[in-house]
């Protein structure tokens, strides 16, 4: 039997939104704490929306907080994008992998398609593709679905954050470490993949002491990468 | 100061912050479409965008966590043991921020 051609279908559509379910608790558990931690860090609502709508990618918005400025300059801004970039970057493997199946796609959707692009709903789709599905609607329908969710929780989240009295006495000022921490578990294949993660460790904790700024988390992230191509 | 440096200064700086961010996401989302034919993903290249997600969290996070001081540093491997257990996010979010509040409240 031959796989079905490539075609987009607003059953498909609808069949990529059920499919999304699963994924929407760690989306909105996310976007939920993207939004207090936003609101804890003094943005507006339109910065945070604007963020979670136009950036739509937690981790770098998240390590975007971190470095979210009152004031900005061009090196600040400069130093933002570059670390939101080296953040993204792993995106490129996700949308590599999407290529063969969107080949024949008209661009304008595959650019669309593309901009909701997440880890959550390539996982959901690649399944579907790799089960011999060719239908486009299901990339865009869960995707879709997954881009709204994110907004609501980040609007609820960023209330939620604001009208905590006092955000440092239940922790929420640590909401971004304890929540990347955690997501270090479902990452875990085993101490040896994990080696290039002490490394990025280390060397960000040298960087941190030596250098001002947020340098760090962009040389250990790198160093954490060079290490990974070393090791076998 | 440059013109630019007026601008991003000004109420424009966070505009300027986002769009910038948006941009540089964006070409990555796209990128792998756009240069799949062109460059080859060898393994080595392979291995080491594998390695990049738990690498950004850990540079991320550590200086962070010894900054933030003992509450920290007890509550987040609280957290991630609670995570490895029950591989709930939520449970593992409130055991890390109730584990900060608690020893926050003793004045730890």
């Amino acid at each position: 039997m031959s796989a079905p051609l490539p075609n987009f279908s607003l059953d498909g559509v609808k069949h990529g939104a059920r499919l999304a379910v699963p994924a929407f608790p760690g989306f909105i558990m996310f976007a939920l704490a993207f939004g207090a931690a936003a609101a804890q860090k003094g943005l507006s609502l339109g910065e945070t929306l604007g963020l979670s709508a136009f950036v739509y990618a937690g981790a770098s918005q998240m390590v975007g907080l971190e470095i979210w400025q009152k004031v900005w300059t061009p090196s600040t801004i400069l130093t933002i994008i570059t670390v939101t970039a080296i953040v993204n970057v792993r995106m490129i493997l996700l949308g590599a992998t999407l290529q063969p199946w969107l080949r024949d796609e008209p661009k304008p959707r595959s650019a669309l398609n593309l901009f909701l692009l997440t880890e959550a709903g390539w996982i959901i789709s690649t399944r579907y593709h790799s089960e011999g599905g060719r239908d486009v609607g299901i990339l865009f329908g869960s995707a879709a679905i997954l881009y709204v969710v994110w907004l609501g929780a980040t609007l609820a989240g960023y209330f939620a954050g604001a009208f905590v009295p006092d955000p440092r006495r239940f922790g929420l000022d640590l909401v971004m470490p304890v929540f990347f921490s955690i997501m270090l578990v479902p990452l875990w294949k085993g101490a040896r993949p994990a080696l290039p993660w002490l490394v990025a460790g280390l060397v960000s904790l040298v960087v941190h002491a030596l250098a001002p700024g947020y340098l760090f988390i962009a040389a250990g992230a790198l160093a954490g990468v060079v290490a990974g191509m070393l090791i076998e | 100061m440059t013109p630019f440096e007026s601008f991003v200064a000004g109420p424009w700086g966070a505009t300027v912050a986002i769009a910038g961010m948006a941009l540089v996401t964006y070409l990555c989302r796209i990128a792998g479409v756009v240069v799949m034919s062109r460059i080859r993903i060898t393994p080595r290249i392979e291995r080491g965008l594998r390695a990049l997600p738990g690498s950004i969290i850990m540079a991320t996070i550590l200086p962070v966590i010894i900054d933030a001081g003992i509450p920290a540093m007890v509550a987040i491997p609280a957290a991630v043991f609670v995570m490895a257990v029950t591989r709930t996010d939520l449970a593992s979010l409130a055991a890390g921020l109730g584990a900060i509040s608690l020893l926050r409240a003793f004045g730890v």
